[in-house]
């Protein structure tokens, strides 16, 4: 079924023989004039034939075939596959197949995440461990990829396969601590997963977890981030939370890229936690000696730091610094 | 949708009579579909993207009447699911990007009450994460562009509320990398794309002081072709209509000296939506 690399033109393939094909109208002055190539004119123009005529026939599926090789980005083609594909009864097994070899060439095109979401929503949760197979051979091309990840979460809220998912993340973390987009998935899982019982009942398990990744990189944005989200609605047991203001400490104190240690020690502070001598210390160890005289109140000493080691957003901390309830 | 991104551009640099505005209108209304809504060219599907797209090049033109902006609307509001979001054709992709789509056209239309606003808000609102940007959908990852969409749609309709302002400041100045280009999210390469979707986010929600523009105008600069005229992604690269509407739009936000003022939220100059909704 699959379009063969040498074949005839349409124009002179005696199976085609009864179509007319359709040119394109651009109108007498085109605005934006695209220089196509004669094999996709062609192809486009049969194409419109079988469109305008609902021929839903093997040939016209095989047409959709080869137009969707020469431009995968055109939705109508894709819209035509899909009423032929239902028209016939086309087994939707084998239309999986033809779609993981066009996505690795196209991670990005919409128009393939979508039509395999027609085709997986179909076939229901027979595939959904294939279907998490297949986007964790794509995100191992591009672990950020935002289609993917989209698809992927769709994939297990519709068809189910929760089991292996945090460690999924795990392993992509493994790969790279960096990688937002999983612990963003992370997220996901720990709130929605039918299996895990919750944030709450994850907290104490992940808020280790974040600690752990933390800790060697301290300078990575989004473990932080989620740390705090792990406290989501629950500002209370985030101050309390030993473990939360402990990972800001060591941090501190290990003296080296310290700047979202310091963002969340003042978010701390300025929701009501009480800091002990060890983190004043910390945090007047970190002031740059030329800098203004001390501030007596530790939020300001933190805003004052933050300022100065993180010039691109110095207004930002400016303002979180004039933002501060006046110290008694 | 090329022609929107060219068109605004030149209209910034105030030489949109560098085309013939009957040919453009002329072909674009030839993308009408008979459901109302706009295909990319003569005989293709209609679509969100490409609806928007045309509704802004008319404005653009101020001939927004040559349009049945009821059928136009009609159109967007019959792609509205039941929890609210929107799909971007009648195939059924949803993505909060097609709410800001619908949300943007109704608006410059003045068609806001054809759809269910309510819903709407409330499902970009559901995609909303903890670090305070917002996904494609409930719990997808926060991205610029879709921060963007969603920030868009909620200050069109008057919904900012539903956005914490502090957070996903803090959240999008955190973008800006040290060659003072932004980047759409953490740990990812800057983009002159990214100057559009995080400073116009940033003015709606205002706090776009909190970047540094100065670095901010000299990576856009750096990216243009001083040759050839254009504008890339990045330094050194090759340049393109969509970065040259994003870097040119960008720097209109950061008020660079000799452009036109642009929107931040219907992404149309100022002037043409003054004219859309104060002249009416």
């Amino acid at each position: 079924m699959d379009a063969e690399e040498h074949k005839l033109p349409l124009s002179q393939n005696p199976e085609w023989a009864d179509v007319t094909p359709i040119p394109q109208d651009d109108g007498p002055n085109p605005v934006v004039p695209i220089a196509y190539k004669p094999e996709f004119i062609e192809t486009m123009d049969y194409f419109r034939a079988v469109y305008k005529a609902n021929e839903f026939s093997l040939r016209a599926l095989q047409l959709t075939h080869q137009a969707i090789l020469l431009n995968p980005g055109n939705y109508t083609v894709w819209h035509f596959r899909r009423l032929i594909l239902d028209a016939l009864g086309i087994d939707l097994n084998e239309e999986l197949e033809f779609m993981s070899g066009i996505s690795e060439n196209n991670p990005k095109n919409y128009q393939i995440w979508h039509h395999r979401r027609w085709i997986a929503e179909k076939l229901g949760t027979d595939v959904a461990s294939k279907e998490l197979d297949f986007t964790k051979r794509m995100l191992f091309l591009d672990a950020k990829n935002y289609h993917a990840w989209s698809y992927r979460q769709w994939v297990l809220q519709t068809l189910g396969g929760w089991e292996n998912e945090l460690n999924y993340c795990h392993q992509l973390l493994e790969e790279d601590v960096f990688n937002n987009s999983a612990w963003n998935q992370r997220y996901f899982v720990v709130t929605g997963s039918p299996l895990l019982g919750g944030l709450e009942a994850m907290r104490e398990s992940e808020v280790k977890y974040t600690v752990e990744a933390i800790l060697p990189s301290p300078e990575n944005e989004s473990p932080w981030r989620y740390l705090r989200g792990l406290y989501k609605n629950d500002p209370k047991s985030w101050i309390s939370d030993p473990q939360v203001s402990s990972v800001c400490l060591k941090v501190l104190s290990a003296k080296a890229n310290h700047v979202f240690a310091l963002s969340t020690l003042l978010d701390l502070l300025s929701h009501g936690f009480q800091a002990n001598q060890e983190f004043k210390d910390a945090v007047d160890s970190l002031r740059p000696s030329n800098s203004d005289p001390p501030d007596s109140d530790l939020a300001k000493a933190i805003c004052s730091i933050l300022r100065h080691v993180d010039p691109m957003r110095v207004n930002y901390w400016t303002w979180r610094k004039n933002k501060l309830p006046l110290s008694v | 949708m090329g022609a929107y991104w060219g068109l605004t551009t030149l209209d910034l640099l105030g030489k949109l009579d560098a085309l013939d505005s009957n040919e453009v209108i002329q072909w674009i209304m030839k993308c009408q579909h008979e459901s109302g809504g706009f295909a990319g060219n003569i005989g293709h599907d209609p679509h969100l993207l490409y609806t928007l797209s045309a509704v802004q090049v008319l404005a653009l033109f101020d001939k927004l009447n040559v349009l049945d902006a009821d059928k136009v609307a009609n159109y967007i509001s019959g792609l509205q699911n039941e929890d609210g979001s929107f799909s971007g054709d009648e195939w059924g992709e949803v993505d909060s990007r097609f709410s800001y789509l619908a949300i943007c056209c109704l608006s410059i239309l003045h068609r806001l009450d054809k759809m269910n606003v309510e819903k709407a808000v409330n499902y970009i609102a559901s995609c909303k994460n903890v670090d305070g940007g917002f996904g494609c959908t409930p719990g997808g990852e926060s991205h610029a562009g879709q921060i963007f969409c969603c920030v868009g749609a909620l200050a069109i309709t008057g919904s900012l509320h539903h956005v914490d302002k502090d957070l996903l400041g803090w959240w999008l100045c955190e973008r800006q990398v040290k060659s003072g280009g932004l980047n759409g999210r953490p740990e990812k390469l800057p983009d002159v794309c990214y100057s559009w979707w995080v400073l116009s986010s940033l003015i709606m929600i205002d706090r776009v002081h909190w970047i540094n523009k100065d670095k901010l105008v000299k990576f856009i600069l750096n990216c243009q072709d001083t040759e050839n005229g254009g504008i890339s992604d990045r330094p050194e690269d090759a340049v393109d209509v969509f970065h040259t509407y994003f870097g040119v739009a960008g720097l209109s936000l950061l008020e660079y000296p000799g452009l036109k003022a642009i929107d931040p939220a219907h992404a149309l100059p100022v002037d043409v939506v003054n004219r859309i909704f104060f002249q009416k």
